[in-house]
């Protein structure tokens, strides 16, 4: 294995189930995620950190000391872009930009250098946001999230202004997510116990696992005689809410690209990911010579827990355990 | 995500004022995985036993402040928390019979960056009503 630069990191999203239900409180998350032997933090503060945005000095204090108290080291805050606030229009440019400095100002004080920025905001809002977030050492990184991709035309929109900017920061944050080979298991299952036609799940999915085909899915499928629920997954297939990329071609970016989110629906007990082939990706990041965080981001409590105990701990541990193996460290 | 907890096995009781029963209660939580700030909660509708109750006949409340749906569409200051549980109260003079009532529940939150921001989140349980 070449040398590398990349760091381990959770986003605390991976534990919503167990924070909903109040079985792990903030401190209870941190302690879990050092425990993984990963390093960093990513946070989602309005999920997490009550009172977004108006926080005390104290409260910034007790964040560090419980940083410190665990060893763990901050590094990414999870923004979002109420554009509908105001009920009756839109948020102006100018509401944009003053959104966005808050949560600027926010990362920096938590001591994260990076910002997911929600996948809707434009890139010239962000261009009037890069000046500050250099100020404040902070990194806007576009979050490329499915049904988005490096081939689409709104993140190569951005891909223009950035280059144009020329601010160091701003870049993406590609989601794992994006990298579905298979579609993933616990969804598809879901949809089973939902009401789906067993037969029409299994065509789906071997047409899908040739990532050929997938727009004429719904059509196919309405022919087959599927119901709402079938149609829904073929529709999910078909706008590409899952995905496969092939891992090169998120290279051409790579010198915009400062984060990953280590999505992951299920990680089997043989230590892999059922649907995202993490053992070909990360490979290719590291001959890429990608530097920064890879945070495990958990997404599955949705999908089982109609009928299972979500246990959102065993399933991150396993998933650092795997990145632990390819990383070397 | 969240639809299948947003209604809380407890709490649901009639609710007394100057000694009458004037309505009942539901415990609450956000289907969402985040918080709000109250003007992006659009609304509820709750449904017992097929009637309707919508508007002005329901009260948020969350620790000790209180709003109707009306003043909710301007607040944009305080927040509805993640995992917060909130109390709604709706109008109902006399209450509700003692025992077992299927409850239809409707949540309604913006979510900005969906191709449709208004999203509604649907839920129905059946559940007995508290002494």
């Amino acid at each position: 294995m070449s040398a590398h630069n990349i760091h381990r990191g959770v986003s605390l999203y991976s534990y919503q189930e167990e924070y909903y239900h109040g079985k792990m409180k903030l401190e209870d998350c941190v302690r879990e995620v050092a425990a993984t032997g990963a390093e960093g933090i990513e946070v989602i503060s309005e999920m997490m950190l009550p009172g977004f945005p108006n926080y005390s000095d104290e409260f910034y204090k007790n964040w560090h000391k419980l940083m410190g108290a665990y060893g763990t080291t901050p590094v990414c805050h999870d923004m979002f872009l109420d554009t509908w606030l105001y009920r009756n229009r839109k948020l102006t440019d100018a509401e944009c930009v003053e959104s966005i400095k808050k949560d600027i100002k926010h990362a920096n004080r938590l001591g994260c250098k990076v910002i997911r920025i929600i996948c809707t905001t434009p890139p010239e809002i962000l261009a009037q946001c890069a000046s500050y977030a250099e100020e404040h050492d902070v990194k806007l990184l576009l979050e490329v999230h499915a049904p988005f991709h490096f081939g689409h035309e709104w993140i190569l929109h951005h891909y223009e202004v950035y280059q144009k900017t020329g601010s160091k920061a701003l870049g993406f944050m590609p989601d794992f997510g994006m990298m579905c080979k298979k579609f993933p298991r616990i969804i598809w299952e879901r949809n089973i116990r939902d009401g789906a036609t067993e037969k029409l799940v299994r065509y789906m999915n071997e047409v899908y696992d040739i990532h050929e085909g997938l727009e004429a899915l719904p059509e196919t499928v309405k022919r087959m005689g599927g119901n709402q629920v079938d149609l829904a997954m073929a529709n999910a297939m078909s706008l590409g809410l899952f995905r496969w990329t092939e891992p090169k071609e998120i290279l051409p970016f790579m010198d915009y690209i400062h984060h990953f989110h280590g999505k992951f629906y299920e990680m089997l007990e043989d230590g892999t990911e059922y649907s995202i082939p993490y053992g070909e990706i990360i490979p290719v990041l590291i001959e890429a010579g990608f530097n920064g965080y890879i945070d495990s981001e958990y997404e599955g409590n949705r999908s089982i827990h109609d009928v299972f105990e979500v246990d959102s701990v065993e399933q991150v541990r396993r998933h650092q355990k795997m990145l632990q193996g390819l990383l070397g460290r | 995500m969240f639809e299948k907890y947003m209604v809380c096995d407890h709490g649901f009781k009639n609710v007394m004022k100057n000694g009458e029963v004037i309505g009942f209660q539901l415990r609450v939580k956000i289907a969402y995985y985040r918080g709000l700030r109250l003007s992006l909660v659009e609304g509820f509708e709750v449904t017992v036993d097929g009637e309707r109750f919508v508007d002005e006949l329901i009260t948020f409340g969350i620790g000790d402040r209180s709003y109707t749906l009306k003043q909710m569409e301007t607040e944009y200051e305080d927040r509805w928390e993640f995992g917060e549980e909130a109390t709604l109260t709706i109008v109902k003079p006399g209450g509700l019979a003692p025992g077992e009532h299927k409850i239809d529940f409707v949540q309604k939150v913006i979510v900005s960056y969906l191709p449709d921001p208004h999203q509604r989140r649907e839920y129905s349980k059946s559940m007995k009503l508290e002494a």
